[in-house]
């Protein structure tokens, strides 16, 4: 009986306060299977995709470069390392458009693709695993450069390396892929299950034999029922169960998938591992699979090209780096001009300024929307404080009251209403009667937060450099004076000694002079 | 890849203030409707006139304060201010009443606190409560419902009386008007009779006054609608009704001679329009859920109170500017607990 509970997956679920049943749209782009996408003649590979430092460059400009061979390092702890996802030239090492919110530029790597697509020579698989030193795979795992595919981008080797007084109970992998539009975990999941769950091994290997929880919303029953049908084949059984969990708006968020699965709420300010849990994306888990045990860099990622925009919606398997305008190509090109390109979901993504940008791995969803999907929202009327927003806030905070502040620029008010528990999921927004921009609002009073603390610290350095400072000075002035008085005292003391010395100078200096009469004589 | 950048959500947004606003005056109507079966045109031409008045008002101080004049009168929000207030005075209030009502509502009340979603107290009650105290009479003088009146007015006579107070001829005001229930009430159980006398009178119904308490279920249906369309929530109008009743419930199985059964509190006076419609003005009621609890249990026990000991025979517009003073508050110290955040709130 135990061993059919995890098949059966029906065990007590919880909920989190409000969300959004939003219409799905997945039906656009999840009929079809993972197809490949062309190699593009150019690689633009940007040495920042995850959270931390860039990556450094070790790859020369003009060099030969392999499909699969580290381009630039992981620099510093929390960094990820870079691979070039085709055979070619590096030529150049450059800023370029990269997709961001700002639509600003950032060094990338760009390779001009040779088409023989050649593999550079790759690590030994690591198949058995379970007998090495964790430390070891978590440096391939570093090694490939895998972060955290859901959105965050999170270097995936720090993740799973825990620090040792919060013991890890509980892996979730999550597959919820709750924002609309999106079907990139769902083919996933339908099409490499067994790479999930092998992943999902490793990590709970890595993390000394937590309990996996698999939580899929249950508007993609393919992807469960695969899911399901893998699991049946492997030895997880035991430690593993698939939940599939209601549909509802942003059931995928980190804190929410917790909360929906275990019951537990992660403090705020805190991470999952400070009460037992980590959370890791489906396609993160197959990346860490293909890196242990294939040796394989991440390269590529799954990307959903959809939006009614879009000829041909459908998922395809991209280099990393490949321009977004060949997806469009891809898929069919436009079938209207959109009124806006989007990478990500409706809910979280962010503009893109052109289809220049390269895909990143981050980069889950290209968007092209027309008119009837993103409408002009038109000017923002004022705030009813009609509280439909605090109904639907996954966070459960009182949005109308932190508009009002961050509005106000009045910061401390608005962090008194929990500004920093705010994950942005847009619900909010999407349900405002007034049609306020409220995500934005927030995210302009964060970054003030962020920027005053900035200041406040650079003035305590300031201040502390200029208290040393003063110590110094102070401290050069007690000791000049003790040694005047010292001097004094020792000659108050020996009259004679420095009678001597008086002598000794003036005779130096009645040398002196007669060396340069001399030198004067001689010229 | 055209339009300005912004912020996600990126999706279609499914409200619009303008249609809160439109629902919220589609759910008045049947209301509006009884009230005309059982009082006459007067109520139409009130609306008409004080709808008039308040758009342009509105219009008006927006070309003062050089701001754009097309959102703030598509936003509805000063038809649905002008049509409360004109379901609640007397079918026959004089024209320059309305006027100064509605000025009053969207002038002071309204625009100089800063427009739509600024304003701290319901604009429509605080008109109300004006003109109630500049021309009391006026005021309290009410139509006698329609299957009392000896002679119900034409449309004509109505627009009459409210624009030149001139009275159909041969016609004198005692003949028309008749005490409202709660006045009635009132005046009786003052002069020491008995709930059961009071009853004899034909002006009683059911459970209120005849006419009377159908408007209320007409309110009622809107409310159920607005509720229904999730335009508002239940917590203000179910805590508020709930709390009138239980006060008039206790005083009423005290002493069931000078108190009057708790459903004549529901359906008397302005209980149901305030709980639907009033009290759930979003702008000036509390917004956290157990702040909306409180808000609306204190109206409803406020109204209790001013009916039973207070000088207005009715009491909605009072308790409800009187809890929009205390909303703020209210919301500062009933903030829910934010996901992530331990159980006690003692710092708040």
């Amino acid at each position: 009986m135990a061993a059919l509970l995890p098949l059966i997956g029906r065990r007590r679920l919880w909920t989190f306060h409000g969300g959004l049943h939003l219409p799905d749209e997945k039906a656009l782009s999840n009929g079809r299977a993972v197809e490949g996408a062309p190699l593009p003649r150019r690689l633009i590979i940007p040495l920042l995709q995850h959270i931390g430092a860039p990556a450094r460059p070790i790859a020369q400009v003009g060099e030969r470069v392999l499909k699969g061979q580290l381009l630039a390092l992981a620099d510093g702890n929390v960094s990820a390392c870079v691979h070039a996802s085709s055979s070619g030239t590096l030529v150049a090492i450059e800023d370029h458009p990269v997709p961001h919110p700002s639509g600003l530029s950032a060094p990338c790597a760009v390779i001009e693709t040779d088409g023989e697509d050649t593999w550079a020579e790759l690590p030994e698989p690591m198949g058995g695993y379970p007998q090495l030193d964790p430390a070891e795979i978590r440096e391939r795992i570093r090694w490939a450069g895998v972060v955290g595919l859901g959105g965050a981008s999170f270097p995936s080797s720090v993740k799973l390396n825990p620090s040792t007084d919060h013991r890890i109970r509980t892996l979730i992998i999550n597959g919820a892929e709750c924002e609309p539009y999106i079907t990139c975990d769902d083919l996933l999941m339908r099409e490499r299950a067994g790479s999930i769950l092998a992943g999902a091994r490793i990590m709970r290997h890595l993390l000394g034999g937590a309990r996996i929880l698999i939580g899929i919303e249950d508007n993609k029953p393919e992807a469960c029922e695969a899911l399901r049908f893998a699991l049946a084949e492997t030895d997880m059984r035991g430690y593993t169960e698939i939940r599939s969990i209601p549909t509802l708006y942003p059931s995928g968020g980190e804190k929410q998938l917790i909360r929906i699965l275990t019951g537990k709420e992660v403090p705020s300010h805190a991470i999952p591992a400070q009460i037992g849990i980590v959370c890791q994306n489906v396609g993160t888990a197959a990346a860490v699979a293909d890196a242990v045990l294939e040796g394989r860099p991440l390269i590529s990622r799954i990307v959903t090209v959809t939006g009614r925009a879009i000829g041909e919606p459908r998922n395809l398997e991209v280099r990393i780096g490949t321009p977004v305008s060949e997806l469009i190509a891809r898929a069919g090109g436009y079938r209207e001009r959109p009124r806006k390109l989007v990478c990500g979901g409706p809910m979280m993504g962010f503009d893109l300024a052109s289809a220049d940008v390269p895909v990143t791995k981050s980069a889950n969803c290209i968007l092209a929307l027309t008119e009837a999907e993103a409408p002009d929202p038109g000017p923002a009327l004022a705030c009813i404080r009609c509280g439909r927003c605090a109904e639907v806030c996954p966070a459960k905070l009182l949005p109308q009251q932190l508009y009002w502040h961050a509005r106000a620029k009045d910061l401390d008010r608005a962090q008194d209403y929990h500004l920093f528990d705010c994950i942005e999921c847009g619900c909010c927004a999407q349900v405002c009667p007034s049609h306020i921009p409220l995500v934005q609002y927030y995210r302009y009073a964060k970054n003030e937060v962020w920027a005053r603390e900035q200041e406040k610290r650079s003035a305590q350095q300031a201040r502390a450099r200029h208290e040393a400072r003063q110590s110094r000075l102070e401290r050069q002035e007690r000791e000049r004076k003790a040694r005047l008085r010292q001097k004094k005292a020792s000659l108050d003391a020996a009259p004679g000694a420095g009678q001597s010395e008086q002598d000794a100078k003036k005779a130096a200096i009645a040398a002196a002079r007669q060396r340069a009469a001399a030198k004067k004589a001689s010229a | 890849m055209s339009g300005p950048v912004v912020s996600s959500p990126h999706g279609p947004r499914p409200y619009r203030v303008d249609r809160v606003m439109l629902e919220v005056l589609l759910a008045l109507v049947p209301g509006v409707i009884v009230m005309t079966w059982f009082f006459g045109w007067g109520t139409l031409i009130n609306i008409a006139l004080a709808t008039l008045v308040a758009v342009a008002a509105e219009a008006s101080i927006m070309l003062l304060r050089r701001r754009p004049v097309t959102p703030a009168i598509g936003d509805y929000s000063a038809v649905v201010t002008a049509v409360l207030f004109a379901i609640s005075v007397p079918p026959t209030l004089p024209w320059w009443m309305t006027l100064l009502g509605m000025l009053f509502a969207i002038v002071l009340v309204k625009q100089l606190y800063g427009g739509l979603g600024y304003n701290p107290f319901n604009p429509a009650m605080a008109a109300y409560v004006f003109v109630l105290v500049s021309y009391p009479v006026a005021m309290t003088t009410w139509l006698a419902p329609d299957v009392l009146a000896e002679h119900p007015l034409s449309f004509a006579e109505s627009l009459r009386l409210i624009f030149t107070g001139a009275l159909p001829t041969g016609l004198e005001w005692d003949a028309l008007s008749a005490a409202t229930p709660l006045d009635e009430m009132r005046g009786k159980l003052d002069q020491g009779l008995r709930i059961e006398e009071i009853r004899q009178s034909p002006l009683w119904g059911d459970f209120g006054g005849r006419g009377w308490e159908w408007v209320a279920n007409g309110f009622l249906l809107g409310g159920l609608y607005l509720l229904w369309r999730r335009i508002i929530t239940w917590h203000i109008p179910a805590a508020m009704l709930l709390a009138l009743m239980i006060a008039a419930g206790i005083f009423w199985l005290l002493d069931p001679e000078t108190h009057p059964f708790p459903a004549f509190h529901l359906f008397s006076g302005a209980a149901i329009l305030g709980a639907f419609f009033i009290a759930t003005d979003p702008v000036s009621a509390c917004t956290t859920k157990n702040g909306q609890l409180i808000f609306g249990a204190s109206i409803g026990l406020l109204v209790f109170a001013i009916r039973t000991w207070g000088g207005y025979p009715d009491a909605v517009a009072f308790a409800v500017l009187l809890m929009n003073i205390a909303a703020p508050t209210i919301d500062h110290y009933t903030q829910p607990r934010v996901f992530g955040h331990a159980k006690d709130r003692a710092d708040r």
